[in-house]
């Protein structure tokens, strides 16, 4: 794997004073270009133990995985108390007011809506009254009275 | 702690629990899984490490934050907390779209209140945008093609809290 790197040796092997050898399961997810990145890693799970969770993953999940541990790890440095755990809470909170605005907003329009139809229905009244007058324009006719 | 019973943490390293065992406020005996998840996933020295580092007023809150994220990797070993943080991201954005949709719907009649609908005036109240409340734009990067493999990633957060 090492001839990925075109024969240097990957952040982590770098990092552990080691041999990297072709086989290094760590080598294609951490590019010796992002040292600081498993450096995070490193810190938080060890070299070891994400080593051996890649390790049972099936390979087309392994890049994945990587990203993820990674991200993980560097959130935890960045805040070594909540971690990931305070971004989830923050974007609990924001779903939490988004949905109370969206709530505000159609109650809103709800209210706007009602209001044009009770103002719709006062109209009509009056227009049929209109009609009504128009009548006293025509010369009123009486209609046929049945034969008895 | 150390004097009757060891700490599961210790239990579990077979080691003898000592008065100051940075473990056994946070790992009692009658609950071995929580160290053991911790344990699978950062390492006991490494969790060690950790709490060392931090006040003491601040370790209970980091270990159940530390126990947090074991479980979602061990639910979800691809993706851990980052598939729920995945979710969660999508659910803000389709919850920004929808609240621009009725903001829009509210410029629009107060629009048709304020003017009769003509053929001039309705063109112009397609090219209105509505205001967005930016307080939805979170300030942590975007994480793209983050789908969970399991159903962390469905409901992560509903049917748990973040702290026990």
């Amino acid at each position: 794997m090492s001839s990925i790197n075109g024969g240097r040796r990957c952040a982590a092997c770098k990092y552990l004073r080691r041999r990297c050898s072709e086989d290094c399961i760590l080598a294609p997810y951490f590019h010796p270009s992002n040292p600081h990145r498993f450096a995070c890693v490193h810190k938080i799970f060890g070299a070891s133990n994400i080593a051996r969770m890649l390790q049972h993953l099936p390979v087309h999940k392994r890049a994945q995985a990587a990203d993820a541990m990674a991200w993980e790890a560097y959130w935890r440095v960045q805040d070594p108390v909540y971690g990931s755990n305070a971004i989830i809470a923050h974007l609990q909170h924001e779903i939490s007011k988004a949905q109370n605005e969206l709530q505000m907003t159609r109650a809103q329009i709800a209210i706007i809506q009602n209001f044009q139809h009770q103002q719709h229905n006062q109209i009509q009244p009056n227009q049929q009254l209109q009609a009504f007058w128009a009548l006293e324009d025509e010369p009123f006719v009486l209609p046929d009275l049945p034969h008895l | 702690m150390g004097g009757n019973s060891p700490c599961a943490s210790c239990k579990l390293l077979r080691r003898r629990c000592t008065k100051d065992c940075i473990f056994s406020p946070f790992f009692p005996s009658d609950d071995p899984q929580k160290f053991a998840i911790v344990h699978k996933v950062f390492g006991a020295s490494n969790v060690s490490k950790m709490l060392q580092e931090l006040p003491i007023h601040q370790r209970a809150d980091a270990v159940s934050s530390l126990v947090y994220e074991a479980n979602a990797r061990m639910r979800d070993p691809v993706y851990g907390c980052v598939g729920a943080i995945s979710y969660l991201q999508n659910q803000v954005s389709q919850l920004q779209m929808q609240l621009a949709v009725a903001q829009a719907e509210i410029l629009c009649i107060q629009m048709q209140q304020d003017q009769p609908l003509t053929h001039e005036n309705h063109q112009q109240q397609n090219m209105i945008s509505p205001h967005i409340d930016n307080s939805l734009l979170n300030p942590i990067p975007q994480l793209m093609n983050f789908a969970s493999t399991s159903n962390v990633g469905q409901d992560p957060l509903k049917r748990e809290s973040l702290w026990t």
